[in-house]
């Protein structure tokens, strides 16, 4: 055997030129040393984790606490820490394509296969690795505790879920470090994605990276299902059920039935790639106008998948920041079940140019057109919400507002593009990424931001700064508009998307607009850092002890903060729709349980960790045909699971009567102490998470 | 599978049993048949494909009933919306795919010159 042939049976195609780190050393440009300097950053990156982590000696409690651990509310946590790393990076990608248009018409900085690589990288971790994560993590999080449930119906499987999700996660930073990423956008059409375009590992990258993830959503989608449809506190029919519960319920049931398609669209292509199949070729009988279908079948409801859970945030933010009772709720119930069926019914209108009758086209267009519908009932409930409510204007109210706006405008655009006649026209334009980002941006992460500043001190037991979260809304909203609205007027002028230079002198100055934009969204994404900086360091200022700091109306704010292990120390019996809310106007909003009950746990497990682990290892051998490192991870996923489940939970706990009721007493003690904060104080360091009785429910 | 009467172990377990024994039984007929029908070849191709279909879409139902216990009672009313549901998107997602495909596939036969 030569060394040639064992270096392929070890090391399959990886060989010197493919590490990206090197390259700014042999082949100087200013290209390579962005391509270059980003791999560094990922590698200072994991060695700056890996020193702090041994210097603050954290490995142990990382993994006993953290990545071992089913607790619902830790791996949702983990999600979002997931989803802001993803962020850091699609953000930044974002700015350098920004800075490149911007220059564009001198030809800019970037090569046009790197330029392609960062619009594939950027859509694909901006859906499936940022806004994914991140709203997973939030339902995680809340839907629990808003249900009155000890955690979900399957902790296991949901840190199996995370670990599948992370390994797709690490294979989309690995491939900046190690290789290169697919050309081929986010969508990863075919033939253009095939071997015979792109033999490369970049296509593969994406193969496994989405397939990974899409098997976590999958079984994410089923757990909170079976969570919501099983493990209601008594009493809550599903009329009783908080909104944004309601709209965790409906992603999860569209998680179920899209995701498949993209995991099958997904491995079709690559026993295209690996196998020499001919589904998607040009040639061979193989139909690539079939993948766009079943890609779409996915691609469609995921973006309500992403948008349902937001709409479920500013249901909540709205009435609870004034102070009222959710308007319409049953209509927001039905709107959102239309929603979820409807968004089912619209995918080709992705494709209205690809070839199909008019007829075709004609009944998608209005099928589009009526998924406006129902969206406009939800803007009317939370202005009829808001309409003379006691607004407080806190930060998740600022991004509710710019949201409310915003949406309106990029739906506009929508109905506009569902128009097939319309559509002809801007179809691959930068029109058309104006609109999506409209949607997504002040629709999806304003949403999720909101989210995040609501429910942080639940988790963490206390606020985040009111400062720096204003400025962070602020650099968002205005970066938004200011690196948006130009790409509308420069698609309707015929700029088409994914397009790394011009030739067009009027285009330029709306990308130096786009540019100022771009420069403002980094001082946003900077401003949550620092934000996150100073809440931690003035945690003293702004602790929840109470566990109510914005004079909740739901369940998960009759918990302490953070709330212990075991959610609620007694599973409350549910009488109303916003159960906390009436329960405090009753004055009866912590009562004291006649009796305690012994808490059975289920127990930390590494099966969610293996997945992380071998799930990329599993990834990475198949990209880099290194067909032993494939065998061997897939043998030990298979190994690890089948084991569990024949062994089962080895190590439940069991938390006795006697501890829950003495660490729920001192809690009652504690807060009946606590002084209560009017409205007026809520963001002074006098709301200590104890909100005074206000009118509640004064209507005219 | 919780069982909502009361009942003795004892009792409980052959009513199981006998559910899961008829449930077996007809599951194994609806295959068998198909498999006969192709097998002899007796029937016309048509009524084979047409008794294949038919015995597949009643083996569903045998399924549900008896494996998954989903039945029209009240108490089992979600499994049964659920199921619904997932039949309807199932429904839109391959009737809309058969649709799209085939009227490309028109368009294409109809270009001159083309032989496809």
């Amino acid at each position: 055997m030569t060394s040639q042939e064992l270096w392929s049976l070890a090391l399959g195609r990886l060989d010197v030129d493919a590490l990206d780190f090197l390259k700014a050393f042999y082949a100087p440009s200013e290209n390579d040393d962005i391509l270059s300097g980003a791999a560094w950053v990922v590698i200072l990156g994991a060695v700056t984790v890996v020193a702090l982590l041994t210097i603050f000696r954290a490995w142990r409690p990382l993994f006993r606490d953290w990545l071992t651990s089913v607790d619902h509310k830790k791996i949702g946590v983990m999600y979002i820490v997931l989803a802001m790393v993803m962020l850091v990076r699609g953000v930044l990608e974002g700015v350098v394509m920004r800075a490149q248009q911007a220059d564009g018409l001198t030809g800019g900085f970037l090569s046009a296969n790197h330029f392609g690589q960062l619009f594939s990288t950027h859509g694909t971790i901006m859906v499936l690795f940022m806004a994914m994560p991140f709203l997973t993590g939030l339902i995680n999080i809340v839907v629990p505790l808003q249900i009155g449930a000890r955690d979900v119906s399957f902790p296991m499987l949901n840190s199996v879920s995370l670990g599948f999700t992370t390994a797709g996660a690490a294979l989309i930073m690995i491939s900046l470090v190690i290789g290169e990423f697919s050309t081929g956008g986010w969508t990863a059409y075919p033939p253009y994605t095939g071997r015979v375009f792109q033999p490369g590992v970049g296509p593969d990258y994406w193969l496994w990276a989405v397939i990974l993830s899409g098997v976590g959503s999958t079984l994410t989608g089923i757990n909170f299902v079976v969570t919501i449809y099983k493990e209601r506190a008594p009493g809550m029919g599903f009329m009783q059920m908080p909104m944004f519960t309601w709209t965790a319920l409906c992603t999860a049931i569209m998680m179920i039935f899209a995701m498949p398609a993209v995991t099958v669209s997904s491995a079709m292509l690559v026993l295209d790639r690996y196998l020499g199949f001919h589904f998607f070729t040009n040639d061979l009988g193989g139909n690539m106008m079939n993948y766009a279908n079943i890609f779409w079948l996915f691609g469609h409801p995921e973006v309500y998948i992403l948008v349902l859970p937001a709409f479920g945030v500013y249901s909540e933010v709205a009435s609870t920041f004034s102070g009222k009772r959710l308007y319409g709720y049953g209509s927001l119930v039905a709107a959102t079940m239309v929603i979820a069926l409807l968004s089912f019914t619209v995918w080709l209108h992705h494709f209205f140019t690809m070839g199909q009758s008019a007829d075709v086209n004609a009944a998608f267009g209005i099928a589009t057109m009526l998924i406006g519908v129902p969206t406009g009932v939800k803007i009317y409930d939370w202005m009829a919400t808001l309409f003379r409510g006691r607004i407080r204007f806190t930060v998740p109210v600022i991004y509710l507002l710019a949201f409310m706006m915003l949406f309106v405008l990029g739906g506009l655009t929508g109905i506009l593009l569902a128009n097939p006649a319309v559509d002809f026209q801007v179809h691959n334009t930068l029109f058309l990424v104006a609109h999506f980002h409209n949607m997504l941006i002040p629709g999806v992460l304003f949403g999720l931001f909101a989210g995040y500043t609501y429910w942080f001190p639940k988790i963490f037991g206390f606020r985040l700064n009111e400062v720096w979260g204003r400025i962070a809304a602020f650099n968002w909203i205005a970066g938004f508009m200011l690196a948006f609205f130009p790409l509308y007027v420069v698609g309707a002028m015929g700029m088409t998307r994914r397009t790394m230079a011009y030739a067009e002198p009027a285009f330029q100055i709306w990308f130096h607009i786009a540019g100022v934009g771009a420069a403002l969204l980094t001082a946003g994404l900077a401003s949550l850092c620092v934000q996150l900086w100073v809440s931690i360091r003035n945690r003293e200022q702004t602790r929840d002890i109470g566990g109510d700091p914005w004079d909740g109306r739901t369940l998960e704010w009759a918990t302490p903060s953070p709330v212990p292990e075991y959610n609620f120390a007694v599973i409350p019996r549910v009488h109303s729709r916003e159960a906390f809310a009436s329960a405090k106007a009753a004055g009866a909003g912590y009562p004291e349980p006649a009796s305690y009950a012994d808490i059975d746990l289920p127990g930390p497990t590494w099966t969610g960790l293996v997945m992380a682990i071998f799930g990329t290892t599993l990834g990475f051998g198949l990209i880099w045909y290194m067909w032993w490192l494939a065998a061997l991870s897939f043998a030990v996923i298979a190994v690890t699971l089948i084991g569990r489940a024949i062994r089962g939970d080895r190590h439940p706990r069991v938390i006795p009567a006697a501890e829950v009721a003495a660490e729920h007493r001192a809690w009652l003690a504690r807060i009946r102490a606590l002084p209560a904060a009017p409205r007026t104080q809520e963001r002074s360091p006098a709301n200590r998470g104890m909100a005074a009785p206000e009118y509640r429910d004064l209507r005219p | 599978m919780s069982d909502p009467a009361p009942q003795s172990n004892d009792d409980g377990y052959r009513r199981g049993l006998r559910g899961y024994l008829s449930g077996f039984l007809i599951a194994a007929l609806l295959t068998a048949v198909p498999f006969w029908a192709v097998a002899t070849g007796r029937l016309s191709a048509v009524a084979t494909i047409a008794v294949i279909a038919g015995c597949g879409i009643v083996q569903f139902g045998v399924h549900l009933r008896y494996f998954l216990h989903v039945d029209l009672s009240p108490g089992k009313r979600d499994e049964l919306h659920l199921i619904l549901f997932s039949l309807l998107l199932l429904i839109i997602m391959v009737a809309g795919t058969i649709w799209i495909m085939v009227n490309l596939n028109l368009r294409m036969l109809v270009m001159p010159g083309g032989d496809m």
